[in-house]
């Protein structure tokens, strides 16, 4: 049977980390509530440059942007979007699953990844995938400039003819409790229709002419669905972290109180045995006497 | 007369409110826009966008890294890269990303990492003019 110092000593320790998965519950809390507002100030521009997408797109008809011609033929680069840092559940390893998956049933000539996170990235090239491009280390509220460079070498690829297709695959929020790993197609770009007579098409002047608008719309529509994406992923990892620190902080909770109780019972152990000792002790000494 | 402007990033929203005209740094030169301007949808280079709350009056100066302007009749929107406050422009910052450009392009590139150095570089020399403009 184990001292009752030790266990004691293990209870203090277990306190410890407990302490710590507590705070890194409510610092995740924190930072989910900031991730959120940063996804927030992203839709005005993402909502507007769809509208002028829409309306650029309906009077240049007969115009035909690369990023929007469906490509035969089944190559493709998957940027994924993955968390720095690990102790946030299983979202990296959703997200990886999904977009690996995905390329082997859609595009399994290839395949050719970007990565924007570190846990992607590690697993990735630890099962020699070819990863063309990565960054990592993006802070809590990138600026756009951060991931840019990813994007430039995918959008680059699909350029040169070198690949049909673009993906992009994140953890989506969904809520507190749940995040999924989605599959998108940003090229070829699927703009959605714009709901009938919501507001009459307006008829621009095009400076230079809708062509060129085109032209310098649709990187930057795809450029800020990434953006989008990172910030979203960082909302799930913060969601998924403060889930799993909870359970921590409650798993570690449980072992205390259990080690508690294991401790009261080795103290109450010694105490019946160094009684019984005395007993008997005392009861020798009367019997010899 | 007044109308409504919008300036946004992706990163957030910059400026909102009712003003009489602005200049803008338009694909084909500089433009004013003045309230029932024709309805227009432009690319903006990288440069200032001057902002009057009443015509002739108090100006006000951000920094817009590229973006499109739209003109409806009722209101002005403009989607810009990267967008600042003019006073939020230092010298120094301004500076130190253009020698980083220019020393980048100075390398051998290919062309994707060419035309974003170029890209970043004419940013820097704009923001730069900007800065020292409000400092004259």
């Amino acid at each position: 049977m184990p001292a009752y110092r030790d266990i004691v000593r293990r209870i203090d320790s277990i306190k410890n980390t407990q302490k710590i998965t507590k705070a890194m519950q409510v610092v995740a809390a924190t930072r989910l509530r900031r991730a959120q507002a940063a996804v927030q100030a992203t839709r005005p521009y993402a909502e507007k440059m769809l509208e002028v997408l829409q309306t650029a797109g309906e009077r240049a008809t007969e115009y035909k942007h690369p990023f929007l011609v469906r490509r035969e033929g089944t190559r493709a680069v998957m940027i994924l979007v993955t968390t720095d840092k690990g102790l946030a559940g299983a979202i990296n390893v959703n997200s990886i699953r999904a977009a690996t998956r995905y390329m082997q049933e859609h595009y399994p000539d290839q395949p050719k990844y970007v990565t924007l996170g570190r846990k992607g990235r590690d697993f990735l090239l630890r099962f020699r995938r070819n990863v063309i491009a990565e960054t990592s280390g993006l802070p809590d509220r990138p600026s756009i400039a951060t991931i840019l460079s990813g994007v430039a070498v995918a959008l680059e690829e699909y350029t040169r003819g070198d690949v049909d297709a673009v993906l992009l695959c994140y953890a989506k929020w969904i809520s507190t409790l749940r995040q999924e790993a989605v599959v998108r197609t940003l090229i070829p770009a699927e703009i959605p229709v714009r709901e009938k007579e919501a507001s009459p098409p307006a008829d621009y002047i095009y400076e230079p002419d809708p062509e060129s608008v085109l032209d310098a719309l649709l990187p930057r529509y795809v450029e800020t669905q990434v953006y989008q994406a990172v910030l979203e992923n960082k909302a799930s990892e913060y969601s998924a972290k403060m889930i799993a620190m909870q359970n921590a902080t409650k798993a570690a909770g449980d072992f205390i109180d259990s080690l508690t109780l294991f401790a009261n019972k080795v103290r109450q152990a010694g105490i019946t045995t160094e009684l019984m000792e005395i007993v008997g002790g005392a009861e020798a000494l009367r019997s010899a006497g | 007369m007044k109308y409504p402007l919008r300036v946004v990033s992706v990163e957030r929203s910059l400026f909102e409110g009712e003003v009489e005209f602005i200049i803008a740094n338009g694909a084909d030169g500089e433009l004013g826009v003045m309230a029932r301007h024709a309805p227009l949808m432009t690319v903006l280079k990288p440069g200032p966008l001057r902002i009057q709350e009443v015509m002739g009056g108090q100006e006000q100066v951000l920094f817009v890294g590229g973006g499109f302007l739209e003109v409806l009749p009722e209101r002005v929107t403009v989607l810009a890269d990267v967008a600042e406050h003019a006073d939020e422009i230092s010298v120094e910052r301004a500076e130190e990303a253009r020698r980083r450009a220019q020393e980048k392009l100075a390398g051998t590139l290919t062309t994707a990492e060419e035309t974003e150095f170029q890209n970043a570089l004419a940013i820097a020399e704009a923001r730069l003019r900007l800065a020292r403009l409000r400092r004259g």
